[in-house]
């Protein structure tokens, strides 16, 4: 009965992105671990799918070799490849496109940075960069601002999610604007996954409530003092938000309203 | 001997050698490092076809954690 019960709650609509259905709305990055033992148990306790990495020259002398595929099974993990440290639409291409040659999947979490103090998004390079790459064939997951405009503008340039940020990369403070992030999934037809900002589960809970597809998050489980507790707390805490959502919460109201009978009161 | 730029790096390679030499020399897995050859991608398949020449840029890149 219970389990059954368990099984109708959990019943949601397949989490789809360019054509690929993903089985965990959690995504997460594998940065900034003190080690690579605790990434990877920190990504087993996440339950994640989609894991991101980044593209980067390979150490010519061979003492270290920080190769993540070492340490990941592609056969388990859906490898997201992102263009972080990109500048410009043209250096975001190329490492689109080295990463697809890498020949795991033709997805990338394209970034373009617009300002090296707040890791802020450049739209227009955005825009160009995604216009290109979907012409070349690339699932694009854009990473932006949140602002609706350009979520609309990334979406009819052919991106296959949109990545607003809840907060600055690695800032860890939660999500700043709910009011936008909501505006933007109400808006867009397109999976909407909330990437950067999340610092504890609450913010990951509060995220999910807005009724978003999904959430990548990468400092928030790295630099948590216990990783891998953060990543089963990250886990609880994104089917708890999602459940929250699909469940429709009660309105907002400004007085207070007795729970209990007003009738039957002793004289 | 010959010299190029690898991942910025000047080295000398033998005059003749091709792109799957170099990842020889550098004992590289060709099956998980992606090559740029003066920003083309060179496929895999062709790394023992492609000749290198003096002064030509090589990027040799693999993926690394990230967000």
């Amino acid at each position: 009965m219970t389990n059954t019960l368990t099984a109708e709650l959990a019943r949601d609509v397949p989490f789809t992105i360019g054509g690929h259905t993903f089985q965990s709305r959690l995504f997460v990055g594998t940065g900034k671990y003190r080690s690579h033992d605790e990434m990877v148990r920190a990504i087993d306790a996440s339950g994640a799918e989609v894991v991101t990495v980044a593209v980067r020259r390979v150490p010519l002398d061979r003492s270290r070799d920080d190769g993540i595929l070492h340490y990941l099974d592609p056969k388990r993990y859906f490898l997201l490849a992102n263009t972080a440290g990109c500048y410009s639409a043209e250096d975001a291409i190329r490492y689109a496109r080295l990463a697809r040659e890498a020949g795991f999947n033709d997805f990338v979490k394209l970034e373009v940075i617009g300002d090296q103090e707040t890791l802020l998004p450049d739209v227009a390079g955005l825009l160009e960069a995604t216009r290109v790459l979907v012409r070349d064939g690339f699932k694009v997951l854009a990473y932006t601002n949140e602002d609706l405009v350009t979520a609309l503008r990334l979406q009819e340039a052919g991106a296959a999610a949109v990545m607003p940020l809840a907060s600055p990369i690695g800032s860890g403070l939660g999500l700043l604007n709910p009011f936008s992030v909501r505006t933007i999934k109400s808006r867009l037809t397109v999976p909407v996954v909330v990437d950067a900002g999340v610092g504890t589960a609450s913010d990951a809970c509060l995220t999910m409530e807005q009724g978003v597809d999904g959430i990548l998050m990468n400092t928030a489980l790295a630099a948590a003092r216990d990783p891998v507790a953060m990543a089963h707390a990250m886990r609880l805490a994104v089917e708890a938000g999602r459940a929250a959502f699909l469940a429709g919460r009660m309105p907002r109201r400004e007085v207070a309203v007795p729970s209990s009978p007003i009738e039957g009161m002793l004289d | 001997m010959i010299e190029v730029v690898v991942n910025g790096e000047r080295r000398t390679v033998p005059v003749d050698a091709t792109l799957l030499d170099l990842l020889d020399v550098l004992r590289l897995d060709p099956r998980v490092v992606v090559v740029e050859h003066n920003r083309q991608i060179v496929r895999r398949t062709e790394l023992e076809r492609a000749r290198l020449a003096p002064g030509d840029a090589i990027e040799l890149v693999h993926f690394v954690g990230g967000g």
